[in-house]
Formats: C-alpha cells, sequence, structure tokens
C-alpha cells in the first residue's frame, strides 16, 4: 500500500497513455490490463493501422507469400482502449503531464509508456529519394508498394546497405528470380551486427545465390530520368549501375524528435531509462511517470558492463514493454528489472540465423560447431575473456547453451570439446568488427555510455 | 528409501502403473548419481539445458564403459546405427535428407494432406470393434491404427504389416533398461530381429528404387540433394528407425490418452461436446503421460557442472522426461491433468537436434483417434483400473485396456 493509496487510484480511474501504437506499445497496454488497470487507457500511433508485425514485411510479404494487411499482431486480450491513430504525438509537456497530437489536441496522463520506436533511415539527399522506384522498408505501407514493384518484374533491384534488412531484401529478390545488385560499405554483409568473420560467410552466401554484392564501396547518388524515375545508382568506385529499383537500408533513426524541448533526456540514440523502465529526464533524473519500451528505450543491462543498450530486437520489445507496464502499476520494492538477454533472428537465402548476447562488443570469435564453409555452425564470441554472444546459422537448436554460457559469463575461449567440433574451431580469431567510428548501416544493438570495469557476476534470470 | 535403488524400482514391472510418486522423490535429487556410472537427471530445467547442450553425445562409443541397453560395440554384422544414436554432423545430415520425404519445410502439408486418409483408418477400426461387452482398445485400436498409418506412410505392403508387430516388439523391448542383468542374450535377439527387419527392407528398397511409388520409401530410395544420397546401409537403418518409432509410441500416446479421458470423464464430455479441444488435451497428454517416460542413451564429452554435481567426462545420463514433465518448479498444480493449462512447453517429444522426428504426425494421429473415440462411443467406461502393463519402462504405456460402452455410434 502507497501511503496515500496512489497507486490504487491509478488502476481504479487513472489514466494512462501509451505513445506508439506497434509491438511494445500493444503488448504494454495489455500488460497494464493484465495487471487490473481499469482506467482510462489511450493508445497514440502515427500510421492509420492497428498494431502489425514487422518481421514477416522483409520475408513472407516480399516474396508474395503474405500481403502486408494480414500482419496484423494477434492480440492477447480485449484492450479497451481510446485508439488515436494516423496522428502522431508532436510534444509532450512534463509539467503539465499532457501528449501533444500533431492534430493540435492534447490528451492528459498520470503515467505515460513511451514505445515510438524507431524509423527507416531515408536516402539524404531529398531530390533523389523523392524519385519514383526508391524505396525504404519499415512500414506496412513500405512492405505493400515495393511488394508491388518486384511483382511488376523490374530488370535489377538495387539495395544500399547489407544489414539485416538489406541482406533479408536481396534475398527475397532472388528467390523471386530478379536480379539485384548489393552496395556496402563495410568489407561484408552483417558486418556491423556479426562482424567480419561471420559476414564474410554472409558475403559467400549472397554471391552463392546470384547476388551482384559490391563491398567497400559507397553509393555517390542516384539518377533519375525525365520522368522522374530511377534509372541508376553511381558509386565512390566510378561505377554505375542501371536499376528502376533502389531499396535504401540504412538502418533506423529512433523516434524522438518529438519530444526535443521536453526536458526529458531523449536523443538521437533513444530514451535513457534506469533497468526499471523508467525515462531519465535530461538532468540524469529518472522520472517516476514515464516509462519507456521498445526500439527507442536505451536501458543499462548489468551483464554487458553496465552499457546502456538500445536493442532492435522483437523480443526485446514484447518483454521490455511487459516489465515497463508491471513496473507502472507497482510499488517501487515491487518492481522488476529489464534484464532480457539480447536475441535476434533472420532468414535470407534459405539459411537461417540466430544470434544471443551482444556480438558486437566481442573481440574475438570462435566457432564451437559445424563449419563456416557449410554456412552451418555455431560460433560464439569473447570480450575480456569472457563469452559475451552466439550466433548460429542453420545450427539453433543448440542457442539456448550458449545463452546459458553468456549468462554465467562463462571463460571465452570455451575449453570443452563438443559434437561436431572441427579443426577450423582449434582457436579464437579476431571477430574483426569494423572501427565504429566509420559509419555503416550500423548493428541492431547500440552500444553507448558507462563502462566500468570488468565484472564477474552470476545472472540468474527470470523462468517464468 | 535409499537413493541407490530408487532407478531400480523404477524399472521394476510392479510401479509400471504408477511411477509418478517414484519420479517425485526422485526430483528431489535432481542429479543423482546411481553409483554404477549411470546419472538420473529429473527436472525439467536441467533436463532441457542437457538436451541443448553440446557436450553431450548421442553416440555410445562416446561412453567411458562401452555398452547401453541394446548396443554392442563389436558387432559389425548388424545395421549402422540410425540417426538417433549419432551425432553431427552425420545425425544433422541423415535427418536433413530423412526430413526432405517427410516434412517442412520440403514437404510443408504431407502429414496435413494425409488427415482424410488417417480419418478413414480410424472410421474403419471403430467400425470393426464389434461386441461392445469387452473392447481391447490396444489390440482393436490404438495399435492397428498407427502401425497402419507407418506402414502406408513408408510404403510396406499390407500383407506384411504382421511381420513387424515380432521384430518391432523384441527390438523395442530391447531399448528396456535392466541395469545389473547381462544384456548379451537380449543384445543377441535383438541384433539378429534388426538384421531380419533390414534384409525385408532391402528387399523392399530394391523394388522401390526399380519401381517408385508415391510413398517415403521410393523417395529415400531414390534421393539426389544437397546432401547427395543415403548409402543402401544408411537408408536401411533409417527405415528401421522411422518403422519401430512408428510402431511403439504412438500406440502409448493414444492408449494412455483414453486411460486418462476415461479417468477424467469431465474432460471426456468435453471433448465430446468439442473435438477442437483435441489439440490441448493432447499436448498435454505428452506432459502428463508421454509415452517415452525417459532418454536412456546419452553421454558427457566433458565433465559437465549442473544442477550442484559435477557429471564426469563419458558418464552414462538418463533423462528422466517424464519426471521433468511434472516438476513443481516449471509446472504448476503438475500432478492435474489439465487441457485448460496455456504453458504446455513439455519434454514429451524432447528439445533440441534430437526432438522427436515424427511429432507432427503423432499430434494429428492422437488428436484424431481420442475425439473419433470421444464421439462415437457412447459411455465408454474402463474395465479394469489400473490396466495390464507393457513389461518396458521407457515406452511405458498398457498392455491391455478393457473398456465397455452401451453402444457404438454411426
Amino acid at each position: 500500500m502507497s501511503v496515500d493509496g496512489y497507486l490504487d487510484r491509478l488502476k481504479r480511474d487513472g489514466r494512462i497513455v501509451v505513445v506508439g501504437a506497434s509491438l511494445a506499445g500493444l503488448r504494454g497496454a495489455e500488460t497494464l490490463r493484465d495487471g487490473g488497470f481499469a482506467g482510462t487507457l489511450t493508445m497514440i500511433g502515427d500510421e492509420p493501422y492497428e498494431p502489425y508485425d514487422r518481421p514477416p514485411l522483409s520475408k513472407g510479404v516480399l516474396l508474395g507469400k503474405a500481403t502486408a494487411d494480414h500482419t496484423a499482431l494477434p492480440r492477447r486480450r480485449a484492450l479497451d482502449a481510446e485508439w488515436r491513430l494516423g496522428v502522431p504525438a508532436s510534444g509532450l509537456d512534463m509539467a503539465a503531464k499532457r501528449v501533444r497530437l500533431a492534430d493540435g489536441d492534447e490528451v492528459e496522463y498520470d503515467r505515460l509508456l513511451i514505445a515510438t520506436g524507431v524509423r527507416a533511415r531515408p536516402w539524404p539527399h531529398e531530390r533523389e529519394a523523392a524519385l519514383d522506384g526508391v524505396f525504404v522498408l519499415r512500414t506496412r505501407d513500405d512492405a505493400t508498394a515495393l511488394q508491388k514493384r518486384l511483382a511488376d518484374g523490374p530488370r535489377r533491384v538495387f539495395v544500399i546497405g547489407a544489414g539485416f534488412t538489406g541482406s533479408e531484401i536481396a534475398s527475397a529478390c532472388r528467390e523471386r528470380e530478379i536480379e539485384v545488385t548489393v552496395a556496402e560499405r563495410g568489407a561484408a554483409p552483417l558486418v556491423g551486427a556479426l562482424g567480419g568473420v561471420v559476414g564474410e560467410v554472409a558475403a559467400q552466401m549472397q554471391r552463392e545465390n546470384g547476388v551482384d554484392l559490391r563491398t567497400g564501396v559507397m553509393v555517390t547518388g542516384l539518377e533519375g530520368d525525365s520522368a522522374g524515375r530511377v534509372r541508376a545508382a553511381h558509386l565512390s568506385d566510378g561505377s554505375s549501375v542501371e536499376t528502376d529499383v533502389v531499396v535504401v537500408s540504412l538502418g533506423a533513426t529512433r523516434n524522438t524528435e518529438w519530444l526535443a524541448g521536453s526536458g526529458l533526456g531523449a536523443g538521437p540514440r533513444g530514451i535513457a531509462c534506469d533497468a526499471g523502465c523508467r525515462a531519465f529526464d535530461i538532468r540524469g533524473i529518472v522520472t517516476d511517470d514515464i516509462f519507456v519500451a521498445g526500439d527507442v528505450a536505451r536501458s543499462p543491462h548489468p551483464l554487458f558492463n553496465y552499457q546502456f543498450l538500445s536493442l532492435e530486437h522483437w523480443g526485446n520489445a514484447v518483454t521490455q514493454a511487459e516489465t515497463a507496464a508491471h513496473n507502472m502499476l507497482c510499488e517501487s520494492v515491487d518492481r522488476r528489472p529489464h534484464m532480457w538477454i539480447p536475441a535476434f533472428w533472420s532468414s535470407q537465402f534459405g539459411v537461417n540465423i540466430k544470434s544471443v548476447g551482444v556480438p558486437s562488443m566481442g573481440t574475438e570469435i570462435i566457432v564451437t560447431q559445424g563449419s563456416l564453409s557449410e554456412h552451418r555452425f555455431a560460433a560464439v564470441y569473447g570480450f575480456q575473456d569472457r563469452v559475451i554472444g552466439a550466433v548460429t546459422f542453420d545450427d539453433a537448436r543448440w542457442l539456448p547453451f550458449y545463452q546459458q554460457l553468456i549468462e554465467s559469463t562463462a571463460p571465452f575461449p570455451p575449453q570443452f570439446p563438443t559434437v561436431d567440433r572441427r579443426p577450423e574451431g582449434a582457436r579464437p580469431v579476431s571477430a574483426d568488427f569494423p572501427d565504429p567510428s566509420v559509419p555503416t548501416h550500423g548493428p541492431t544493438v547500440t552500444l553507448s555510455g558507462y563502462s566500468p570495469a570488468d565484472r564477474r557476476i552470476t545472472f540468474t534470470p527470470g523462468r517464468h | 528409501m535409499t537413493q541407490g535403488n530408487l532407478l531400480r524400482q523404477i524399472l521394476e514391472y510392479g510401479n509400471r502403473p504408477n511411477p509418478y510418486p517414484l519420479y517425485a522423490e526422485l526430483r528431489k535429487t535432481p542429479v543423482l548419481n546411481e553409483g554404477d556410472g549411470a546419472y538420473v537427471v529429473s527436472t525439467y530445467w536441467e533436463i532441457l539445458s542437457l538436451l541443448h547442450d553440446p557436450r553431450v553425445s548421442s553416440d555410445p562409443h562416446n561412453l567411458a564403459v562401452p555398452g547401453g541397453p541394446g548396443f554392442d560395440p563389436n558387432d559389425e554384422s548388424s545395421l549402422p546405427p540410425s540417426f538417433i544414436r549419432l551425432d553431427p554432423p552425420e545425425h544433422d545430415r541423415l535427418r536433413r535428407m530423412t526430413n526432405t520425404s517427410f516434412g517442412p519445410p520440403h514437404k510443408a502439408r504431407r502429414i496435413h494432406e494425409m488427415r482424410g486418409e488417417l480419418d478413414e483408418i480410424v472410421s474403419g477400426l471403430i467400425d470393426g470393434i464389434g461386441s461392445t461387452d469387452r473392447i481391447d482398445l490396444v489390440e482393436q485400436f490404438s495399435y492397428p491404427f498407427p502401425v497402419t498409418v507407418i506402414c502406408r506412410l513408408l510404403g510396406v505392403p499390407r500383407e506384411d504389416e504382421s511381420r513387424f508387430h515380432t521384430w518391432a516388439d523384441t527390438l523395442a523391448a530391447s531399448l528396456d533398461p535392466m541395469p545389473g542383468e547381462d544384456p548379451t542374450e537380449r543384445n543377441k535377439i535383438a541384433q539378429k530381429a534388426r538384421t531380419e527387419l533390414g534384409m525385408y527392407l532391402a528387399g523392399l528398397i530394391e523394388e522401390r528404387r526399380k519401381n517408385p511409388q508415391d510413398d517415403m520409401l521410393s523417395e529415400l530410395a531414390n534421393l539426389k540433394g544437397p546432401d547427395g544420397s543415403m548409402t543402401t546401409m544408411e537408408l536401411l537403418s533409417t527405415s528401421a528407425l522411422l518403422l519401430i518409432a512408428g510402431h511403439e509410441t504412438t500406440v502409448n500416446l493414444i492408449t494412455n490418452g483414453m486411460l486418462t479421458l476415461l479417468r477424467n470423464p469431465d474432460v471426456l464430455q468435453r471433448l465430446r461436446d468439442d473435438p477442437k479441444l483435441a489439440v490441448p488435451i493432447v499436448e498435454e497428454l505428452l506432459r502428463f503421460e508421454p509415452p517415452v517416460q525417459l532418454v536412456p542413451n546419452r553421454t558427457t564429452l566433458a565433465d559437465i557442472e549442473i544442477g550442484g554435481v559435477t557429471i564426469p567426462k563419458g558418464a552414462s545420463l538418463w533423462l528422466v522426461v517424464a519426471a521433468g514433465n511434472r516438476d513443481p518448479q516449471r509446472f504448476k498444480e503438475p500432478e492435474r491433468f489439465d487441457p485448460d493449462r496455456e504453458d504446455i512447453e513439455h519434454l514429451g517429444f524432447g528439445s533440441g537436434i534430437h526432438s522427436c522426428f515424427g511429432a507432427p504426425l503423432a499430434r494429428l494421429e492422437a488428436q484424431i483417434a481420442l475425439s473419433e473415440l470421444a464421439r462415437r462411443l457412447v459411455n465408454p467406461r474402463l474395465l479394469e483400473d489400473p490396466p495390464e502393463y507393457r513389461q518396458n519402462a521407457v515406452l511405458r504405456g498398457p498392455r491391455h485396456l478393457p473398456i465397455t460402452c452401451d453402444e457404438i455410434r454411426p
């Protein structure tokens, strides 16, 4: 019981506003209702659609196997919410506890959950970005438009950036037997998230599947024809590629601009929060009524040296939203920390790629099972003599074991024998991550902030 | 009760009808060293963790003391080990190749498309029950159903089905661990059955190479994929494995299922009213009464510390999945049969790379069998409770399940 019964009143007839009507926003709202919140719930979303799932957009939808309007997220329960869709939030008045909407309306809250996520980083030259045939892929509308263009049978698709989204787009194109060129500033695809050793495997996969992969190059310009349709891309090595579809896959930008001037600790890297999902203000003081979850949140994680991590991961959005919603409705002593182990998956060129931990923190890598050349393996990343991340290509059933190694800060390199250990896994090599000061499409984990000395801890995640 | 004889008690035939109190006793020591080299693991998280541990091998050659049920490392005359007794990469290659003619992603709809055929077999068996005074559900229904299905799926002629009965029984019995007994004689009999089965299959495969049909044997025999083709010996082991696995597990799932439903008449009534309830019922059955009670054929490639115990390299591991399935640390009210349970991530099909290959088929067979029995048998009752069980402690299930009912609905 709180001193003045505030929580009881909040639960009974308080006002909670959720900004961001995607995965994190929806799961957060459902958890609030599950937790007994009976008051007014307002869901604000900039897109005109109810929450939908994004992973199929770059996979099944691009292949024409599913349509973008059939990826609505399943509901866990009835929400009884007031939906304000198609109007973005444009401002926050922390003192008055009000969210401003782009249409001038205002919504008052007692507690606020911010889950505004990220958006695709657009092609920086506005005129070139506006050419017909130039796409990004983040939203349902993006996917519908790109799918339609692919169905028209373009002569060639040109993908800028070989991160996960770019590589999945290239894979979908090849599966549809469309010629595709991929241009990547780094030395290999996926290099920002998984390093050069694994990136080399991704490069082989692309080339074996007929992708015209250009690495170590930048796109210097997109050229349109007289009708305003894109017709070619020019590269920093002096070459150019004729194309009628360009997909810009340069990673994501966090949706925090609407918070400028609000006094909340929000910026290009996201919104900083504590392990309980409570947002910090610009003075570094934790708020007690504003919570954040999903791609837009940055929170410290004890397993990764209390780095502030912002994770563009599906599972993180779900668990962080659940934790935030739980904490919004309870006394401080009952609050839970958000201790999710980063994990993501991708599917490209018929290969299932999964990862746990933070590979991009790793300095070394060792292949513990299978073989890089067979594109079927498990590999472990090491950082300061401990296991910090792991990745599998078509070998995902072992991943829970590697997650345990990360959770228990197991020593690196692992000393034990395993089934399917090959000679190439005899000793670790440099994981070969690019210099972080060189911009690339970016990993799906952003590291920043406080980095104390190496800590030895035993991590015990909740199991229910 | 001393710890040392706990496993022996579980294997004792007298405890077959209800081993669950012994499993509860076992869970008090999550990792139990039985003293004779076997480490018995009985709690959910520990079992799950070992099933995903790449330091755990399925290859009996890695045992410090080679042996184990039905295994003679010096016997070269018999079939090579099937993929269930192999580690990656050989395991992965063989399982992958087998999957190309069985399941997703290669044959996404193979099982789904068998639905009509499964319905037909089930209807035929129930139609043929005859007198309702005393029905032996095992003999008259739950044995012939999956046997007919696996034979049709593989392409084994119907008239030969009865010959498998004997071979399958012998081979299943050889999987039954009997610590302390000299396995020599039993192994000899099992090897003989395996060899005979292999010779029979070899003839069939030869025939299918010449005249391919729409069945798995034909597809496996003529397979040419990214992994190449199977050798004849690999093909024999693989098809023998599928045949035996298809014989001995689903029978118990269906029989245990009907037994459980008859003990829980309210659930049986709900299933009668809503056949769709078969889906969660079968999942809960796989938790509550798993057809494979324990996995006795794993070993450690390194010292593994788990549950406060260090299991030494080369030890024999016994993973008691049926005990893990009722671990109160994992499931609320684990001793209650509750098809409304929301979180049924059971170990009934194992987990990790050896998780049950036939799971999609077994699920569908049991769902159809139980919902049809519920619909057609009017007022069914058990005539014996508990019924007489098979000897086998690993593949546990009733030998006979005598029931009666008022009539059989059309």
